[in-house]
């Protein structure tokens, strides 16, 4: 299974998982799982736009990608979160629904795009995955510290001059560029499984927030290359292994987090002060 | 006026049988959602019913390997789903729509695979594409009981319960200080949402249904605080939607290009979304609120609807 | 009734003039003005209700006034204000967030800055000497989600001094402490302010755990406020101006009460029988 032509797919697929663990981290903190859901799939409509007017699927999955996370973020502006979300998806999938119509003979490669598919990753794809990834990682660099205050303290953030709109909107960018990212491997429907997944599980192994971060990358690359051996040996989809890789990995961490409480790690008590005042609440 | 209207209504309309049938299944499942769908806004769990539409209609195609109809498929793994989400327990709403996305991405691949090994000549994409983006205005005569038996039970439990998950769903310590069983209600509620969700989807596809629950509802609680209002405003509102979606759907027989007309989804969903946009103008005049708001995308459950 | 310190606005830190604020068509703040100097501490103190949040966000920059103007250090409030250091009532993070108390200490110093924070000796001496002077070496490991509600309460002051402010505002800092752990945090933050020299505004329901600290108090009532100093302030004539109905202003063994008379009935401080309360202890 590392012949020639899946050489690819294992090097596009570990991008994808460096880039779905750090987008991740932040999905997952900002609680954001159904807007790294319906970005995606509503994005589908632009690959069928796309091929309506002749234009590579890529680029009309991007736009639509970039435009629903506009959608998202001025939506939620004045409204709540999931509604804002909500009404994008389905906005972008009435859009699909309509190009679908008018172009009839789109069908082939849907499978695939929406489920993952290992054989699907050409060389060409190589390039773009690449700069998207450059782009994502960069930007999370950039915006790591004002989006680590903002995404838990917003109006503390707010107060200290950080601009937390326009930090809202840059993630979404990110997010919707990440996704797009991932339509050679993981399919469409199941990047925000490997994104949420692999980041709720770290977090229940450590306390500090960077070792989160590479946590999250760890377990999905980790995710991701079982996913494709798997796929490879019993021929069934990439997506398949990833929606349950990712639910094991949160199980997991869960698990792992509930047996921590219930030992009560020695560490923590000997950690803290026993003041004579204060009482727990 | 005759002539007004025959501009607007293409002949044949209120005569056609078809459009009898969408009217009439749209208005109940626009009334159901609608109803559900306020109290999923107000709970913050529009990705919940999302979630349980998309994880259903793996149900809905898997149906005939256990020998049922679709539509107690689709229904019988939404219930699941729901109940798995349940078990999972989460009370804080980024927790939940955490564990909501793990059990999508657990049924989506589930999906992944039952359409594949169950279309092993690639078809598959056609079985995706309707279950994607169809609206099958599906009911034939044999499941209309079964139709209206599971709009009763969704609408019976959202009256039976509505005191209760009103206060729980605003205040949960208010509601468990009195008394009020609240993991029990949510528990009921989310039974009452898969039912709804199974309905809507069977009968007019995914993406209407989650338009019909969470966008009427929406908008309905930005242009009144009272709940009960707002259950009549948001079934108003979708029944509207449907209605006049259907109209320029039957109009648009004639367009450009292809000459079978533009979907109905797509007609609904954008005047769905015109209409939150609308209520949302009036709404923030309402408020005269001068100030820059800090970020609403973390939210919780209690914060006022339409904020 | 407003104060009137007219020795000039030299250390003068922060200026409230005649700030109205309306919501939903409802006024929620009235021609509300106070001033606040270095080094002091004062109480915002209020009713549930009464608009003190309103006022902190005004303050804060995250509401505008539809009257009235905020000037910090003399100037007209900007975005960016290292001079106010704010520490929220809520903080809504779950168990399950990868941050430690030391980590949110960190954020404090340099979260408006982009890119990662490069660890170094002295930004982790910087961190430790703040979690040493809010006492919270014991828990800087620990995920802040799992501290008690005092705990979060010192890890949020220390992320608000760390930026070395000059003006600390806290919102209802005691609302969900014990009455210990409330005495614990009063007792700290006069501390900071003493050794300092950083001003505090804390906002309360009830003013009684600040009357041994509070130098000033902001009383909010109605929209409307008074400030001045405890003794100018908190008297029966004052209050009940301000709340447009008699209240008595009563003092048991030190602590202060505010209780409400007949509604619609104002005192009127000229007739002496009004002045003489009637107080029946039950024992």
């Amino acid at each position: 299974m590392f012949s020639g032509f899946m050489v690819n797919a294992w090097v596009v697929a570990s991008i994808v998982a460096v880039v779905a663990g750090l987008v991740g981290f932040f999905t997952v903190l900002r609680g954001s799982s159904f807007v790294a859901h319906a970005i995606p799939n509503g994005s589908f409509a632009g690959a069928a736009g796309a091929s309506l007017i002749g234009v590579s699927t890529l680029l009309g999955f991007g736009v639509f990608a970039l435009l629903g996370a506009l959608t998202v973020g001025l939506l939620s502006r004045r409204g709540r979160h999931d509604v804002a979300t909500a009404l994008t998806l389905v906005t972008m999938l009435g859009l699909g629904a309509l190009f679908v119509s008018l172009n009839v003979e789109y069908a082939s490669e849907t499978f695939s795009l929406l489920f993952g598919e290992i054989l699907g990753v050409s060389s060409g794809q190589l390039t773009p995955t690449v700069a998207l990834a450059i782009a994502c990682v960069g930007a999370i660099t950039i915006l790591y510290r004002p989006l680590m205050l903002s995404s838990l303290l917003p109006d503390v953030a707010e107060a200290r001059g950080i601009a937390t709109f326009r930090i809202d909107l840059a993630f979404l960018a990110v997010v919707a560029l990440a996704t797009t990212m991932t339509v050679p491997v993981v399919g469409t429907l199941l990047i925000f499984a490997l994104m949420i997944g692999a980041p709720a599980a770290a977090r229940s192994f450590t306390d500090t927030p960077l070792h989160a971060l590479g946590l999250s990358v760890v377990i999905a690359l980790l995710t991701v290359w079982a996913a494709i051996a798997l796929s490879y040996a019993t021929d069934y989809p990439v997506g398949f292994f990833v929606g349950t890789i990712s639910a094991a990995s949160y199980a997991a961490g869960r698990g792992w987090a509930a047996w921590k409480r219930r030992a009560g790690l020695p560490g923590r008590a000997a950690r803290r002060p026993t003041p004579v005042l204060s009482t727990p609440d | 006026m005759n002539g007004a209207l025959a501009a607007i209504v293409a002949p044949g309309f209120f005569a056609s049988a078809p459009v009898q049938v969408a009217a009439a299944v749209g208005a109940l499942v626009a009334l159901v959602s609608g109803t559900v769908g306020v109290f999923t806004v107000i709970r913050g769990q529009a990705f919940a019913g999302e979630a349980l539409g998309d994880i259903g209609t793996t149900g809905e195609s898997g149906a005939f390997l256990v020998g049922v109809g679709p539509l107690w498929g689709l229904a019988g793994v939404a219930v699941a789903a729901a109940a798995v989400m349940e078990l999972i327990g989460i009370q804080r709403p980024r927790g939940r729509d955490l564990a909501t996305g793990i059990v999508l991405g657990a049924g989506l691949g589930l999906a992944a695979l039952l359409l594949y090994l169950y279309n092993v000549d690639h078809s598959a994409s056609g079985a995706t594409f309707t279950i994607l983006f169809g609206s099958p205005f599906a009911i034939s005569s044999s499941t209309i009981p079964l139709v209206v038996a599971f709009a009763v039970v969704a609408l019976g439990l959202m009256l039976a319960l509505f005191r209760p998950l009103l206060l729980s769903s605003v205040s949960p310590e208010l509601a468990a200080a009195r008394g009020i069983p609240v993991r029990l209600v949510g528990g009921l509620y989310l039974l009452a949402l898969a039912a709804a969700v199974a309905l809507a989807a069977f009968t007019i596809g995914t993406i209407l249904s989650t338009a019909l629950l969470v966008g009427p509802a929406a908008t309905a609680l930005r242009l009144t605080r009272s709940p009960a209002r707002a259950l009549l405003a948001a079934g108003l509102i979708g029944v509207g939607a449907m209605w006049l979606g259907i109209l320029m759907a039957y109009d648009s027989y004639d367009w450009p290009p292809a000459g079978h007309g533009w979907p109905v989804s797509f007609f609904v969903v954008t005047l769905i979304l015109l209409g939150y946009l609308l209520a949302g103008i009036r709404h923030g005049r309402r408020r005269r609120d001068g100030g820059r708001r800090s970020s609403t995308l973390r939210t919780t459950a209690l914060e006022r609807p339409g904020d | 009734m407003t104060d009137d310190r007219s020795d000039g606005r030299g250390s003068q830190l922060l200026s409230v003039e005649r700030v109205s604020v309306s919501l939903a068509g409802r006024e929620v703040l009235r021609d509300v003005s106070f001033e606040i100097r270095a080094g002091e501490f004062t109480g915002l103190i209020g009713s549930n209700g009464a608009g003190k949040t309103t006022l902190f966000r005004v303050i804060l920059g995250l509401q505008a006034a539809s009257e009235g103007s905020v000037l910090v250090g003399g100037r007209p409030r900007s975005r960016r204000n290292p001079m106010i250091g704010y520490v929220p009532q809520k903080f809504l993070l779950d168990p399950d967030t990868p941050l430690r108390t030391r980590d949110l200490v960190g954020l404090g110093l340099d979260a408006h800055r982009f890119g990662v924070a490069l660890p170094s000796r002295t930004r982790r001496a910087r961190i430790d000497a703040m979690l040493e002077a809010v006492d919270a070496r014991g828990f800087a490991d620990q995920r802040v989600g799992n501290l008690s509600g005092g705990e979060q309460q010192r890890a949020l002051i220390a992320h608000a001094l760390i930026a070395a402010p000059r003006l600390l505002l806290l919102d209802e800092p005691l609302a969900n402490l014990d009455l210990r752990s409330g005495h614990e945090v009063v007792a700290l933050l006069a501390r900071i302010a003493r050794e300092q020299q950083i001003a505090i505004l804390i906002s309360a329901h009830e003013m009684n755990p600040l009357l041994g600290v509070m130098e000033r108090i902001v009383y909010l009532a109605a929209g409307r406020a008074a400030s001045g100093t405890t003794q100018e302030v908190v008297r029966t004539s004052v209050l009940s101006a301000l709340y447009g109905h008699h209240v008595d202003v009563l003092r048991v063994h030190g602590r202060v009460l505010v209780v409400a008379g007949e509604a619609g009935e104002l005192a009127d401080t000229s007739d002496p029988a009004h002045t003489q309360t009637q107080v029946e202890i039950i024992s």
